[in-house]
């Protein structure tokens, strides 16, 4: 993915300037910056979650697969198939554990039990939580513990087939063991997805990304491998963050 | 602490106690005076029989059940028009201003006394529409009166249902209805359930709106045939009874399955809020 010149406002104020990047397929890159600086923002533009909030107004271009995102013929429902997403905070359904990862194919179609079934686990092992769940799969999901219920909505994102996955903070509010599988888990989606992450812990971003990017009040300071972001930055500005001068 | 300020802690607190006393009693007398004066006029001979005046016998089986149509025809209009417009301003409806036009609307129409749409339901159904006296101009008026608390209720549980959840289904592609059928309903059904028992709660206890629209008839009629021919509901019958017939006892072991209906539909209201709630 890219995007050129994107610029993004709610209402007056303008949350994103003039951010030209791109995104490597099959990789990890993270998102990284301070409390408010649209890194998240950004997430939300690339799979279009932004157009839920009333008074957004976006300008610029983002290319997906060499087409625009933003293009009115787009079906954004298609889009959002292709670019899955996980929350900040596990947002399960209220439905068991099987019904929560066979939403994604019910709605696209998938509807034959064995070919569900199929997806639901292979969906559960890809997010490495198959084995803490395969005897209760039609218990609620709300009676996971959290980390558990975040894992299971990376298999409810990867349960469609996803070719991009976006985490917006997805471990922010775990614990560490939960944090730890879920970044093993980054190590193992990179093969086959591409993924975009925010994180506000520049260590995670340090351990599981292959690139970064640094955003500091809506702008992009500055992007590229994350070894050289972290060892040799060209901005004074991201030194001082990655060295934790400021935050 | 002053004697004084002690004193007048205590007696105010008496005070409380006292009113809080008053109103548990009341209820209980209340109750109590009408099982007394109703219970053993109760006969299985009331319930299943309709009123005969060849034989002089008392049955309010007709009203029972007309009481039950009216139910069944003010839920089926009301329902699917208060969730739907309930979806349309949570869910849909673009502009603040249009929907708080439409929420004091609600809260208004919830205020007036039940006789203005008795009468304005005469008006239009029978008069304008020429439609005869029955189920169908009573349970539709009534419809317009519940309308509002089917709609609030079930705004309120929409709103109830965390935005997570359609982020949750937005992102995996779903489309804004499916996303609403699948994800969010299903989340307020506790909700929009409380809300219908209550809604069925006013229509039970209703009389003034019933009075021009659905008539007086005392006649046992099968559903189709009570849709347009004049059919008392209990609350009804029981001013008929009471009033114009002399008979306090009937009207009182009507007032008897009245407060029986009227506690098992708080009991379901209750049930149903705490048990509807999707443990998932």
């Amino acid at each position: 993915m890219e995007t050129e010149k994107l610029n993004l406002w709610y209402g007056d104020h303008q949350a994103l300037k003039n951010i030209t990047m791109t995104i490597p397929a099959r990789q990890v890159t993270a998102l990284i910056g301070p409390s408010g600086c649209g890194k998240s923002t950004f997430l939300r533009t690339l799979n279009r979650m932004n157009d839920l909030i009333p008074g957004v107004c976006i300008e610029g271009k983002i290319l997906y697969q060499g087409k625009e995102v933003y293009a009115p013929t787009v079906d954004v429902t298609v889009l959002r198939r292709q670019i899955g997403m996980v929350f900040q905070k596990a947002n399960p359904f209220p439905m068991s554990i099987y019904d929560n990862v066979a939403y994604g194919p019910r709605l696209h179609g998938v509807h034959t039990r064995t070919e569900l079934d199929e997806i639901v686990e292979t969906s559960l092992r890809s997010a490495a939580i198959w084995d803490e769940v395969k005897d209760r799969l039609k218990t609620g999901a709300l009676r996971l513990s959290v980390g558990q219920q975040q894992r299971l909505c990376i298999a409810r994102a990867l349960a469609v087939e996803p070719e991009v996955l976006l985490m917006d903070e997805s471990t922010s509010a775990l614990d560490p063991i939960s944090t730890a599988k879920i970044e093993e888990l980054i190590g193992q989606l990179k093969y086959r997805y591409t993924v975009v992450m925010v994180t506000h812990n520049m260590q995670q971003a340090a351990r599981v990304s292959d690139q970064t990017a640094f955003f500091l009040m809506g702008e992009l300071v500055e992007w590229g491998k994350t070894d050289q972001i972290f060892h040799a930055p060209r901005h004074r500005k991201t030194a001082d963050y990655v060295s934790g001068r400021f935050g | 602490m002053s004697q004084k300020r002690r004193w007048r802690d205590r007696a105010l607190r008496l005070a409380m106690y006292c009113c809080a006393g008053l109103t548990v009693l009341l209820l209980l007398l209340l109750i109590g005076y009408i099982l007394y004066r109703g219970l053993h006029y109760l006969t299985w001979e009331l319930l299943t029989t309709q009123t005969s005046y060849l034989k002089g016998t008392i049955g309010i089986l007709p009203n029972l059940l007309n009481t039950l149509y009216i139910i069944f025809t003010a839920m089926a209009a009301a329902l699917p028009l208060g969730v739907g417009a309930a979806v349309y301003l949570t869910e849909y409806a673009g502009s603040r201003r249009i929907v708080r036009l439409i929420e004091f609307a609600a809260e208004t129409l919830t205020g007036l006394p039940s006789i203005l749409f008795g009468l304005v339901g005469m008006l239009v159904f029978t008069q304008l529409f020429g439609w005869k006296q029955g189920v169908l101009a009573g349970g539709l008026t009534l419809t317009v009166m519940i309308l509002p608390t089917v709609i609030r209720t079930t705004q309120e549980s929409l709103k109830s249902v965390p935005q997570s959840y359609r982020e949750g289904a937005l992102a995996l592609g779903s489309g804004k209805w499916h996303m609403i059928r699948t994800v969010v309903l299903p989340g307020a059904m506790d909700g929009i359930v409380t809300g219908c028992i209550l809604a069925v709660g006013r229509i039970v206890g209703e009389s003034a709106a019933l009075l021009f629209t659905a008539g007086f008839g005392l006649q046992f009629n099968d559903f189709l045939t009570a849709l347009q021919s004049s059919s008392a509901t209990l609350t009804v019958a029981l001013y008929v009874y009471a009033s114009e017939r002399g008979e306090t006892g009937v009207a009182f072991a009507i007032a008897v399955i009245l407060l029986a209906l009227t506690f098992l539909l708080n009991l379901a209201a209750n049930f149903a809020g705490r048990k509807l709630k999707r443990k998932g």
